[in-house]
């Protein structure tokens, strides 16, 4: 610990981590992506973003997650990842005729 | 407008032949609306720009906190005081979008903040001014937050992915902005003489700097023509300015005040209304830094930084000191 | 002048005085968030501000509303504690003034939800929410700022210190005091003192800040005898409504 009195102002060495923000707006629904924040930890995370995210009544539950933490699927693996579902149209019920006169099918 | 004079480091909008097939194919992907998300591929000089405009933009609602907490202390009633203190946390919080849409480009936000410190970002000219008189808050709301309004509503459809998201949130509550400010004009406008006078010179000094503030004339905007093709603009300068104006004339009748500029006069032909001469080398003064407050509210924003430094530092020591705990009690 | 209307004139005029002093941070905050979060507190507590004041005018009879109130009183007449007044200084300065008051201004508030009379029940009600999320702010500060860095520690302990004298007048029952006490109003006001004692304690332990010996002594706020400070937060909060009295803004 170095002497501390008469200090000029420090610069600040390292940013807070930035959190990603998740808010529940309404019992039922699922939480949406709302933005994202700096803050020291997670307590501090989730208080701002109450504050600033649920000023207009827009939250009954927040959720906060370390940016680093969030695992992206890469733009470059889009075809890999979602092409394939094109071609697998029978997933959908429409894809099937329904013949005259049957019901509940 | 709140992101002015951006400049976008081409040397002319490169026609779909001229580009690269990467660039080819993604150019198609913008003209056919397909937003462009964070990780993809994007031109570099495209990634150069919005960080450019979006850090700017966010600076501006950072910076514009400014003039309108200037008279918080001094609001006239307490319900005003509260009104604008709410209004004044949004445009903190237009900030903060702002400045998360940025950071999905690499960049970190005390980086960009760092350029407006040190004063090489800009940050919109409007801001340049002082609020002088409480109706000066009404006319900011107004006239400010009206002409945001105007410019903001279509960058919502931008290409940009987080920049169109931030500004759907933005626009939501930028119109209890305007709302507010002509609601005092209105009070104003109602009341005593000197009240009336009050609002007569707030708009007197704020419409100019209003209408300058979308932009340099067309002609004289070398870089919209590369940002129109990238769709991170949408509209050009004269376009959302002949708008603000066409709309805020009828409201400045409503309130029984003197139209600021004797050339303003509805043109048939045109189906707009005329206006008269707008002062660019104040303005370009203003951008460069010469306007009436650039100094102190550079200044301020650097206080608030350098003061808060111990504050940010002790989070940060605390933090880390939780962490390593943390680990000791999993060991 | 009856006590209940003094003591509503109290609850009122430390809100307001405490919110004004706290919109000052606004846009000189030490981060943006920060920024907005002390904004947010202080428009909490000026929306108290404005439901105990305009009930106090209600309670008076004379036709004062909340801003004849705000505007209209000069110092003396103000009802606010003396460590309201004490100056923002820099942010831990403004933290800790604001954590000691926020533990004691929830205590008081729960107590305030039991009162006899309905409408300060149901104030007490709606304000105990926010001053709940209020403590747990400015105490998590607290801790962070009191077990941060060697600067930050220093800069806490110096705050609490400094303070440290204002931080009893709140116990102290005076005439009004007892006799809303008495109507069932209100709490005794010394009941809340080994609470907010317990409390600020275990908070300062786990800031790593000493608490300082003994209690307070400084007072006079509830009677009118206010610091130097006071004139000076008034002045400019009241100058257009002095300058045009009888205007409609």
């Amino acid at each position: 610990m170095t002497e501390v009195t008469a200090e000029p102002a420090q610069r600040t060495e390292r940013e807070w981590p930035m959190w990603e923000v998740f808010i529940r707006s309404q019992h039922g629904l699922a939480h949406k992506h709302a933005g994202s924040l700096h803050a020291a930890d997670s307590l501090s995370a989730m208080q701002h973003a109450r504050d600033v995210y649920t000023r207009r009544n827009e939250g009954v539950s927040i959720w906060v997650v370390r940016a680093s933490d969030v695992v992206a699927s890469s733009p470059d693996d889009k075809a890999a990842l979602f092409d394939p579902a094109q071609s697998k149209v029978f997933r959908h019920p429409t894809f099937f005729p329904t013949p005259d006169g049957v019901k509940h099918i | 407008m709140y992101a002015q004079l951006v400049e976008t480091g081409t040397k002319g909008v490169k026609t779909l032949e001229q580009m690269s097939p990467q660039e080819r194919a993604w150019q198609e992907k913008v003209n056919a609306g397909v937003k462009v998300e964070p990780k993809d591929w994007m031109p570099d000089a495209y990634r150069k720009t919005l960080v450019r405009q979006i850090s700017q933009h966010a600076h501006s609602e950072y910076v514009g906190m400014l003039p309108e907490a200037n008279w918080i202390a001094r609001a006239p009633t307490l319900k005003r005081k509260a009104i604008l203190m709410a209004k004044v946390q949004d445009e903190a919080g237009h900030g903060l979008y702002l400045y998360s849409a940025v950071e999905t480009l690499g960049v970190t936000r005390d980086t960009v903040y760092a350029d407006l410190l040190s004063g090489k970002a800009k940050y919109s000219s409007i801001f340049n001014y002082p609020t002088l008189t409480w109706a000066d808050i009404g006319a900011v709301g107004w006239l400010v937050d009206g002409s945001a309004i105007v410019n903001q509503v279509p960058i919502c459809r931008c290409s940009y992915g987080p920049y169109a998201r931030a500004m759907v949130r933005v626009c939501k509550e930028e119109s209890f902005h305007q709302r507010q400010g002509f609601d005092i004009m209105v009070a104003l406008c109602n009341g005593t003489a000197e009240q009336k006078a009050m609002a007569q010179d707030a708009l007197n000094r704020w419409w100019w700097p209003s209408i300058a503030m979308h932009g340099p004339a067309d002609e004289a905007s070398v870089n919209s023509a590369q940002s129109m093709a990238w769709k991170i603009k949408l509209n050009s300068n004269d376009e959302l300015r002949q708008k603000f104006i066409d709309q805020t004339v009828p409201q400045i009748r409503f309130l029984g005040l003197e139209l600021p500029d004797p050339d303003l006069k509805w043109n048939e032909a045109r189906g707009h209304y005329d206006y008269g001469q707008i002062d660019w080398v104040d303005f370009f003064n203003v951008v460069k830094g010469k306007g009436p407050c650039n100094e102190e509210r550079l200044a301020a924003r650097n206080k608030a930084w350098d003061d808060g430094a111990w504050f940010r530092d002790a989070l940060t020591a605390h933090a880390d000191r939780q962490d390593a705990e943390l680990l000791k009690q999993a060991a | 002048m009856t006590a209940k209307f003094e003591y509503l004139l109290r609850l009122g005029d430390n809100c307001l005085v405490l919110s004004q002093q706290l919109s000052a941070w606004c846009g000189h905050g030490p981060a943006l968030e920060e920024d907005l979060a002390l904004t947010n507190t202080a428009l909490d507590l000026l929306g108290q501000a404005r439901l105990w004041l305009s009930y106090a005018g209600e309670v008076e009879g004379e036709g004062r509303d909340e801003d004849a109130l705000a505007y209209h009183r000069d110092a003396h007449q103000f009802r606010n504690l003396l460590i309201l007044e004490q100056p923002n200084g820099h942010y831990g300065n403004t933290i800790a003034r604001q954590f000691l008051f926020d533990v004691w201004h929830q205590q008081l508030l729960s107590g305030l939800c039991q009162s006899s009379d309905s409408r300060i029940a149901d104030i007490a009600q709606k304000s105990v929410k926010e001053s709940r999320y209020h403590v747990e702010r400015s105490a998590g500060l607290m801790v962070a700022l009191g077990d941060g860095t060697a600067l930050s520690h220093e800069r806490m302990q110096g705050a609490i210190d400094k303070l440290w004298p204002y931080a009893h007048e709140w116990f102290e029952s005076d005439a009004v005091d007892a006799q809303c006490a008495q109507e069932g109003l209100c709490p005794v006001a010394s009941s809340l003192a080994d609470p907010w004692r317990g409390s600020v304690k275990a908070v300062l332990a786990r800031a790593a800040l000493a608490m300082p010996e003994g209690a307070g002594h400084q007072k006079g706020g509830k009677r009118g005898l206010h610091t130097e400070h006071l004139s000076h937060l008034l002045a400019p909060m009241q100058v257009l409504q002095r300058n045009q009295p009888g205007a409609q803004w």
